[in-house]
């Protein structure tokens, strides 16, 4: 078998999460969840439950012909069950932070912005938090700035928030009752203590433990023949570097 | 002979007055990026930058040349080449003022002019920093719920631009404008006052006389002059007609790091001449 790389192991992660989904949304700068996204249409073409997945940034798998505001309200209908977000900063209580580090407005380090998430972190049932660094910078004790909020009291209209989130270390699954994230998987690469040492809020641990699943030959191939050409064409730097260099 | 006002790219750029709230597109709705370049040679200035819902090089290009005294904004990036510098410098160095919003927001805030009511309301943003930081947004109870009272929504002022330019593919000999897909060019223009925009080419044909073709048209009523400006969008891309130029958008993102370096650049993008060599 030929050698598999590590963001091949996060895109098969991903793509096992959207298993039970009808319609998964793809939305800025997001090339690992939007080639797991594709890998798991291609993997359930051919049965009873197939999957529709929507990325923006792309001419042909963008769904929507009513301009850029089609994503937020089929999103306030309930048409699409999972997003992706991500963070400068994300913290134990799943504030998510797109803006920048240090007392806004005037940041130490100012980034692009809170894109959709204000309103996509309520509305979509399964938001999959998605960060590839995992250190104390990014996962932190509390955010900055916050994009959006992990959970709300009971008099705000929220159908939806975190269920996940994945970082190149660990998969955690987030429980919005007692306010907290629970380590579910761990990269093989590293010890739990390690994991512990590299994020900045505390965490629950499953009993259960897992690692990280090696995707198999099959995923592999499907992942390298027919769902790297795709990415290529809208998100072609990410997919030059790491299939086509 | 064309049924509309045809102008040049100069003569758009002189519409945009110091201080105006300028529409912008995103970069997948045909960036105007030959009367950016006019306008920074113009060296207008106080421009209030209105993103629907982001903008890429077109914003930071404006924001380095010292022409935008405010932008409000889902988001400021260069996409896969990076962060956006002369906007992260901006910020960071409070040189202007930032609003910032998520992009249903910015959707809505148009809507409302769209329909003329005063505000919009839209569900998600409570508890954020964005609200915290909006003294234009306001919070009421949802007026129409009998059960409980107490049930909290976001609302937002309509918004009107002075002015919006875009680039676009086609426009017919009556002044019609081909966007295919891409409506929320036409929420742009229908919350706009003025509306002016480049195309690749002027076709002799009513794009009305087919029906699959009027349902992609932004029609010359909400339309006040049009220029040709072949690859006017370029370095950004334009659907069906040309992929973003990567080598010129990694240049720019190298060069934009610093003000210096940045400042060279545009010098050279300028003198470069490209649009009218076209």
């Amino acid at each position: 078998m030929s050698e598999i790389f590590q963001s091949e192991i996060i895109i098969s992660e991903i793509s096992n999460l959207l298993r039970n989904d009808r319609h998964v949304a793809i939305g800025a700068a997001s090339p690992i969840p939007g080639s797991a996204a594709l890998l798991a249409e291609e993997e359930r073409k051919n049965s009873d439950s197939k999957l529709k997945v929507t990325i923006l940034h792309s001419q042909k798998f963008n769904n929507f012909t009513d301009g850029s505001r089609e994503l937020f309200d089929a999103s306030a209908q309930g048409r699409i069950d999972t997003f992706f977000l991500g963070g400068v900063q994300i913290d134990g209580e799943a504030n998510i932070n797109l803006v920048g580090t240090g007392h806004y407005p005037k940041l130490n380090k100012r980034f692009s912005g809170s894109f959709g998430s204000a309103l996509m972190y309520f509305v979509v049932p399964k938001i999959i938090l998605f960060r590839e660094e995992h250190s104390p910078r990014t996962l932190v004790k509390k955010v900055d700035f916050i994009s959006a909020p992990g959970i709300s009291p009971p008099n705000v209209y929220r159908p939806g928030g975190p269920k996940y989130l994945i970082t190149n270390k660990a998969l955690f699954s987030f429980n919005a009752k007692d306010k907290n994230f629970k380590i579910e998987k761990i990269n093989p690469e590293f010890t739990l203590d390690e994991v512990i040492k590299s994020t900045g809020f505390e965490f629950k641990t499953n009993e259960n433990l897992k690692y990280f699943t090696m995707p198999s030959q099959k995923r592999i191939d499907i992942l390298r023949n027919l769902i790297a050409p795709k990415v290529l064409n809208f998100y072609p730097q990410f997919a030059k570097k790491l299939w086509f260099n | 002979m064309v049924n509309f006002t045809q102008i040049t790219v100069k003569e758009i750029a002189k519409e945009v007055k110091d201080n105006c709230l300028l529409g912008i597109p995103a970069d997948y709705s045909g960036v105007p990026m030959s009367v950016t370049i006019e306008i920074i040679k113009n060296n207008t200035k106080g421009l209030r930058l209105y993103c629907l819902p982001l903008t890429t090089i077109q914003g930071d290009m404006l924001i380095g040349a010292g022409c935008v005294s405010e932008i409000e904004t889902a988001a400021v990036t260069l996409g896969e080449y990076g962060q956006a510098p002369r906007f992260q410098d901006a910020v960071e160095n409070s040189k202007i003022k930032i609003k910032d919003s998520t992009c249903p927001a910015l959707h809505a805030q148009l809507q409302a002019t769209e329909k003329s009511v005063p505000f919009m309301p839209l569900r998600g943003i409570l508890g954020s920093d964005l609200y915290k930081n909006r003294n234009d947004w306001s919070v009421i109870n949802n007026p129409m719920n009998s059960k409980t009272n107490d049930e909290k929504i976001v609302i937002l002022p309509a918004v009107q631009l002075d002015i919006l330019i875009f680039h676009a593919s086609k426009a017919d000999i009556n002044g019609n404008v081909q966007i295919g897909r891409r409506r929320e060019l036409a929420t742009l223009a229908h919350a706009s006052k003025k509306v002016f925009v480049t195309v690749e080419e002027i076709v002799d044909e009513d794009f009305f006389d087919c029906e699959l073709k009027a349902a992609a048209t932004l029609s010359s009523l909400y339309v006040d002059g049009i220029s040709l400006a072949r690859n006017g969008a370029w370095p950004c891309g334009l659907t069906n007609c040309y992929e973003i130029d990567s080598n010129e958008m990694s240049k720019y993102a190298k060069s934009a790091k610093y003000q210096e370096t940045f400042d060279e650049y545009m010098r050279n993008f300028i003198a470069r001449n490209y649009y009218s060599n076209i």
